[in-house]
C-alpha cells in the first residue's frame, strides 16, 4: 500500500537535520509567509524554498502527484475569490485602476490582479516547504520532534499512534468495504444521497467497533507497561541538536522577524505599490 | 464510567487515524459535481461524545492537520482550528450522555443532534470564516459562503452517521444494572 506521507529516504543535508529543527523551521516559515502580504518578501521565499528543494535531492517526479492536487486547489481558490469579490483588491489597497470589464459586476482592476498575485505567491512560498518537510522527515521521528518543541509527550504519543495505525485502519476499511459491497451495498451515484450515507454507515460501524476494541487492547498494553507514570519519556528516534540544526532554526527565526519588521515598515500587512506612484 | 488517561490518549491516536482515513479515502459522491461528502465529522462527534472535549478537540486537530499535511498544501490553520472547536463543543455533552453504558434513547438523539448542529454552526459559520479573514485576508462573502455550504453538508452527515454510530455502539454495550439475581 502506498505510504500517504511520502517519506523519501535519501542522503542529503536536509535529511540530516533533526526532525525537531525542521518542524521549528516549518512553523516559523509558514508563520512568516502567513503574516505578511509584502510582495517583495513573498517573491524571495519561493526562490529559497526551491533552492532547498534541490539541495534535498527530492525530484519533481517524486511529488508530482501531490503537486497536481495542490495546483487544482490553488486555482479553484483564486477563481472563488474572484467570483465572490472582484473588488476585494480595491478595498484592500484603497485605489482603483480599471484594466478592462468582463461585463457588469466583473470589472478587472490592477489591484485585484495584484492581490491574486500575492495569493499565488503565498501558495508558492508554503507548498514546497511543506512538501520538503513531509518528504524528508521520517514519520517515526515526528512524534519525538513534537515532544522536543514543547508538546506534552502524551499528546505527541497520540500523534505517533495515529501515524502508526493509519495504514492498518486503511487496510481494514478496504477489506470491510469490499465485503459489504459483495453483499450488495452500493455507494456510487446510482443511489440517493441518504442511501449512500446509510451504506457508508454500514461500512463504518464494523470499522469503528473493531477500532474500539483496538483502543481497549492498546491502552491495556500501555497501562501494563506503566505508560504515563513519569513526567518525561525518551524517544527511540529522538536525536540531539547539532550546529546545522541551530543554524536552520536561526534562519527560520530570522524570516519570521523579517516578516514582522516588514509589517511594521509597511504600516500594515499589505505592501502597497499603488499609493507610491 | 470514567476513562483512564491512557485510554483517552489511545482514543485520540486511533480517533485521529480514523478521522484521517475517512477524510482522505472515503469519498461519497454528492449531487454537486466534483464535491465529496466528508463522513469524518460523524465519527468525530461520536468519539467526542465517548471521550470528552479534550479528546474531541485533539482528534479534530491532529486528524485534520494530518490530512492537510498529506495533501501537501500546507496546513490551512483556520479550518483545522474549526475542526478542533467542533470536537471540543460536541465533547461538552459527553457527561450528559451515557452511550458507553448502553443508553442512547430518543431524548439522547435529540440532545446529540441539537448539540452537533450548534457546534457546526459555531465552527463553520463563525470560527473558520473569521480566522480566514484574519489570517489569510480573504473576501468575507466568499469565506462565509464556503462555511455555509461546508457547515450544512457536515450537519447532514453528522446527523446521519454520528447518530447511527452512537445507536450501534450503545446497542453493543451491556446496560448498567441489566443483570438480575435469579430467584
Amino acid at each position: 500500500m502506498r505510504n500517504v506521507f511520502n517519506y523519501i529516504d535519501r542522503k542529503s543535508p536536509i535529511h540530516e537535520l533533526t526532525g525537531a529543527a525542521k518542524l521549528v523551521c516549518l512553523l516559523l516559515w509558514s508563520f512568516a509567509a502567513m503574516a505578511t502580504y509584502d510582495t517583495r518578501f513573498l517573491l524571495v521565499l519561493p526562490v529559497i524554498s526551491l533552492a532547498l528543494f534541490f539541495a534535498s535531492g527530492i525530484r519533481l517526479r517524486d511529488v508530482s502527484f501531490v503537486l497536481g492536487f495542490t495546483v487544482v486547489f490553488m486555482v479553484l481558490n483564486n477563481v472563488l475569490v474572484f467570483v465572490f469579490a472582484p473588488q476585494h483588491g480595491v478595498s484592500l489597497y484603497g485605489t482603483k485602476h480599471v484594466l478592462f470589464s468582463l461585463g457588469g459586476y466583473f470589472v478587472v482592476t490592477a489591484e485585484q490582479l495584484f492581490y491574486h498575485l500575492n495569493l499565488v505567491l503565498k501558495y508558492l512560498s508554503t507548498i514546497p516547504i511543506v512538501l520538503l518537510f513531509v518528504c524528508t522527515t521520517n514519520p517515526s521521528e515526528f512524534a519525538a520532534s513534537l515532544n522536543r518543541i514543547g508538546v506534552k509527550y502524551t499528546v505527541a504519543y497520540a500523534v505517533s499512534l495515529a501515524l502508526r495505525y493509519i495504514p492498518d485502519i486503511q487496510r481494514e476499511y478496504h477489506e470491510i468495504s469490499q465485503a459489504q459491497q459483495a453483499r450488495g451495498i452500493e455507494m456510487s451515484k446510482k443511489q440517493t444521497l441518504v442511501k449512500r450515507l446509510k451504506s457508508a454507515a454500514a461500512i463504518l460501524i464494523p470499522l469503528i467497533m473493531s477500532s474500539m476494541d483496538r483502543i481497549e487492547v492498546i491502552s491495556n498494553a500501555m497501562e501494563l507497561r506503566g505508560f504515563g507514570k513519569n513526567k518525561k519519556r525518551t524517544w527511540y528516534m529522538g536525536r540531539p541538536f547539532k550546529a546545522a540544526d541551530i543554524a536552520a532554526m536561526a534562519f527560520g527565526a530570522a524570516l519570521a522577524v523579517t516578516a514582522l519588521v516588514l509589517n511594521r515598515v509597511n504600516g500594515g500587512r499589505f505592501w502597497n505599490p499603488f499609493l507610491a506612484g | 464510567m470514567k476513562n483512564s488517561p491512557v485510554k483517552t490518549i489511545v482514543a485520540i491516536g486511533i480517533g485521529a487515524a480514523l478521522f484521517f482515513v475517512l477524510g482522505r479515502f472515503v469519498a461519497i459522491p454528492s449531487p454537486v459535481p466534483n464535491t465529496n461528502i466528508s463522513t469524518q465529522y460523524g465519527l468525530l462527534a461520536f468519539m467526542a461524545v465517548l471521550f470528552g472535549p479534550v479528546a474531541g478537540a485533539l482528534i479534530g486537530l491532529i486528524g485534520h492537520a494530518l490530512i492537510d499535511f498529506s495533501y501537501g498544501w500546507g496546513i490551512w490553520w483556520s479550518w483545522v482550528i474549526a475542526s478542533a472547536c467542533f470536537g471540543a463543543l460536541v465533547g461538552l455533552i459527553s457527561s450528559r450522555l451515557r452511550v458507553a453504558e448502553g443508553e442512547f434513547g430518543a431524548k439522547d438523539i435529540v440532545t446529540f443532534n441539537v448539540c452537533q448542529i450548534i457546534a457546526h454552526v459555531i465552527a463553520w459559520g463563525l470560527i473558520a470564516p473569521v480566522l480566514d479573514i484574519l489570517m489569510y485576508a480573504e473576501p468575507a462573502n466568499k469565506v462565509f459562503m464556503q462555511g455555509l455550504v461546508g457547515g450544512i453538508a457536515n450537519i447532514v452527515t453528522t446527523a446521519i452517521i454520528g447518530t447511527i454510530l452512537c445507536i450501534a455502539y450503545a446497542a453493543t454495550r451491556p446496560k448498567a444494572g441489566s443483570l438480575r439475581k435469579e430467584g
